[in-house]
């Protein structure tokens, strides 16, 4: 207990410098846990997906369709539970800045497939009933202010013109990595309108299958099966699971993710250089204390123990205050980004990191500062001034 | 009297670790700094230099890019017509019509496929992209299965090389030819002929119509008289606004990543350097005294540690931007958000960029070193004198 006491008292006798240091360890802590909870933001689609989805596309890319026809064809085989399909709409609200999902499903079946998503038993009614309508996550509703009701205008970008839909339900997730700010309305109005028009390449043509299965253990048969039903046709078919589909978008942009990451560790070497500062400059001082401790018969062992004690108390104190800080500032963060990443929470992992981080920076920071201390001959370190 | 310099430089030596660990602290957030700006610029060269500013662009309305455009058979014929596109030296219109498609190919290092712009070609599209040239093998034949790949593609991507052969849209597609576009987005495509493409992808309209303007001046014009034709529609850009419209929104992305970043690691370094100062400044305090007591003014005294605060801060940056200099060796590729497609780009140094940067660690060093140098010039001779 004593040797805790000595640390603090040692670690709080330059108060401008450690608060400095606290300052700085907190915020390298704070940014490397909010550079984290960003990257973990980006797999929230990973996280999200389920076992038991598998996700039927377009072998060429996802922007060619799929035929409607092969909806029968797919739940015949062994294994599938519900198909459902839909197409990615890429919809635009008044200024491209307003991103959010808005794909077109054939609602009954999305809602079995999608049981993450719940809706109020008389909005569902409200939704299914109405062709025009659409339903939209609980974030995204409360970011635009609309009510039950409400007409939205998307502007098309596949599918040119402006496309009208009428409020009907509002969704929340059933846990937090549920994405809330997608927009959903019927595949079927999207059909329709484009079949009022001239001839459109994508009349009966759905973007992408989801087929739910009996058990996860047969997703991998069920997709050859299915692939291998529609091989050499005109649209050839590419089944994986949907976490595999959603990985094969953050892979995309794989670049990134690995930017920030590397980010996030240069912070830690930056704190590490500012502590390993405030270190040298400490026992650069006391270099005259420490020669009378190795008088008084203290071995360097003794003296390892006060360097590393107090460089590991303000970094710890520093780390605990930027966890604390964390918390606040990832939420302000989400609620500015908003529909960009649909869910975006800290992980224990991340405060697990955290602890460790600072935990590797106290002890790299005191290494150096100890051998000089250690190494210094008693006579020598009388002698010195300042 | 002002203080020589030679006293900050022996200063900073006396104490070499502290200098060298506040420096590199320093240095570290400069190189983020330079470097995300250096992202931010190659992207946006890489994409505006696809473009040249007598060539038109026509996409359908609203479309936004070529991915999702689609533009039929008939109105592309009437654009064609427009007397405002160049003539060539053969007698015939700079004009191509393109598709643009997408196609899934693994990548060579981790196997994960990612999306590749596959553009349809007429003869003329290459009169019309002067910077493309061909480096390896020949011309795809028009009328052929035979498409060119552009040379970003090759190191990245699984079986694009000379001979080999893509399968998708049910045909095998041979890649006679590599192409070379310098440092723009069309070194990331892949190039064969438009109408072999539609018929194997069942796409039976184009996705853009690009051509040379007679006079670049009549843009403002043509684009009036095609916009408001009741036959088409169409909407046209230059296409060098075309590009950089697509890599507005990443390279907003990266800036505004950036800058968030860079602000809280200069808050770090920042630190780091008061740290250094206040500690160095407290030292010396015996020193301030002499120095006072010799006759220099509290202005002299102030000054001597900002011009060693600021030298710290210098210090940094120059170490940051040498380092950063060399991030102009990697290739970064990543997918453009807007075109959904794979892009290839490198950092890229400006003036501008270092400039910034320069300015950008002496701030650092002066906010820094100001508070300190304050107090030391506020010390009282006696007491400082007395203090050893």
């Amino acid at each position: 207990m004593l040797i805790l006491k000595l640390l603090f008292r040692n670690a709080f006798r330059n108060k401008l410098r450690t608060g400095l240091t606290f300052l700085g360890i907190t915020v390298a802590i704070l940014s490397f846990g909010l550079l984290r909870t960003v990257i973990s933001a980006w797999y929230a689609g990973v996280d999200a997906s389920s076992a038991t989805r598998l996700i039927t596309r377009n072998s060429i890319s996802l922007i060619f369709p799929l035929p409607l026809s092969y909806k029968d064809r797919i739940r015949q085989t062994h294994g599938v539970k519900n198909v459902s399909y839909g197409s990615w709409f890429g919809g635009i609200y008044i200024d491209e800045k307003n991103f959010f999902p808005n794909l077109g499903v054939e609602p009954g079946s999305f809602l079995e497939l999608y049981p993450e998503f719940i809706l109020r038993p008389e909005e569902k009614e409200a939704f299914l009933k109405d062709r025009k309508g659409f339903m939209a996550g609980r974030k995204l509703v409360a970011k635009y202010g609309w009510k039950i009701g409400d007409i939205v205008t998307l502007k098309g970008t596949i599918f040119s013109g402006d496309w009208d839909f009428v409020l009907r339900a509002i969704y929340r997730g059933k846990d937090e990595s549920t994405d809330e700010s997608q927009f959903i309305f019927h595949w079927d109005y999207l059909n329709e309108t484009l079949k009022k028009r001239a001839r459109h390449p994508w009349i009966d043509q759905v973007g992408y299958y989801v087929i739910g299965v009996n058990q996860p253990e047969l997703a991998s048969e069920v997709s050859s099966t299915i692939d291998s039903a529609f091989k050499n046709s005109l649209a050839e078919t590419l089944t994986e699971t949907e976490k595999a589909f959603q990985q094969s978008f953050v892979a995309m942009s794989g670049a990134i993710v690995t930017a920030i990451q590397l980010v996030s560790m240069v912070v830690i070497v930056i704190i590490m250089a500012v502590v390993a500062n405030t270190m040298v400059m400490t026992t650069r001082e006391r270099i005259g204390e420490y020669a009378v401790l190795k008088t008084l018969g203290f071995t360097g062992r003794h003296i390892a123990v006060l360097i590393f004690g107090e460089s590991l108390v303000i970094t710890m104190i520093g780390c605990l205050l930027g966890i604390a800080l964390t918390f606040p500032a990832a939420t302000w963060f989400s609620k500015t980004v908003g529909t960009f990443f649909p869910a975006f929470k800290i992980e224990t992992l991340t405060l697990y990191l955290d602890v460790a981080a600072a935990l590797l920076v106290a002890l790299v920071a005191a290494i150096i500062p100890t051998r000089r201390a250690i190494k210094i001959r008693i006579a020598d370190g009388l002698r010195r001034i300042g | 009297m002002t203080i020589p310099l030679s006293y900050n430089f022996r200063n900073l030596w006396t104490r070499r670790l502290t200098t060298f660990l506040t420096a590199s602290g320093m240095a570290l957030v400069v190189f983020v700094f330079a470097a995300i700006l250096m992202l931010a610029n190659g992207l946006q060269k890489t994409l505006v230099e696809t473009g040249s500013y007598d060539n038109v662009v026509v996409l359908r309305k609203g479309s936004g890019s070529e991915v999702v455009s689609g533009v039929g058979r008939e109105q592309a014929s009437v654009v064609e017509t427009r007397p405002e596109i160049a003539i060539g030296s053969n007698g015939q219109r700079l004009l191509a019509k393109e598709i643009v498609v997408l196609i899934n190919i693994p990548k060579r290092r981790t196997n994960k496929p990612s999306n590749i712009i596959v553009r349809g070609i007429e003869e003329n599209s290459l009169l019309l992209r002067p910077q493309v040239k061909l480096v390896e093998g020949r011309l795809p034949r028009m009328g052929s299965l035979e498409v060119i790949a552009g040379s970003s593609l090759v190191k990245r991507f699984k079986n694009i090389g000379i001979d080999e052969a893509l399968c998708c849209g049910m045909g095998d597609w041979r890649i006679v030819g590599i192409f070379d576009a310098g440092n723009t987005g069309f070194s990331s495509e892949i190039w064969g002929d438009a109408d072999q493409l539609m018929q194997a992808f069942r796409r039976p309209v184009y996705s853009s119509i690009v051509f040379k303007l007679r006079d670049p001046s009549e843009f403002q014009e043509l684009k009036n008289r095609l916009e408001s034709d009741p036959r088409l529609t169409v909407e046209a850009k230059r296409e060098t606004q075309y590009y950089a419209e697509q890599s507005e929104m990443m390279a907003k992305f990266l800036r505004i990543l950036g800058l968030s970043i860079t602000i809280i690691f200069s808050l770090g370094a920042i630190i780091g350097a008061m740290v250094t100062m206040y500690s160095s400044v407290a030292n010396r305090t015996a020193e301030i005294g002499t120095l006072r007591a010799l006759g220099f003014q509290r202005r002299s005294i102030l000054l001597a540690f900002l011009v060693e605060s600021l030298l710290l801060g210098f210090l940094g940056g120059a170490a940051g931007l040498f380092f950063a200099s060399f991030m102009q060796l990697f290739t970064l590729s990543t997918m453009n958000f807007q075109t959904f497609s794979e892009l290839a780009f490198s950092f890229s140094i400006t003036f501008e960029i270092i400039y910034k940067a320069l300015v950008f660690s002496l701030v650092m060093g002066f906010v820094g070193g100001v508070l300190p140098a304050i107090r030391a010039s506020r010390m009282n001779i006696v007491d400082a004198l007395r203090s050893s």
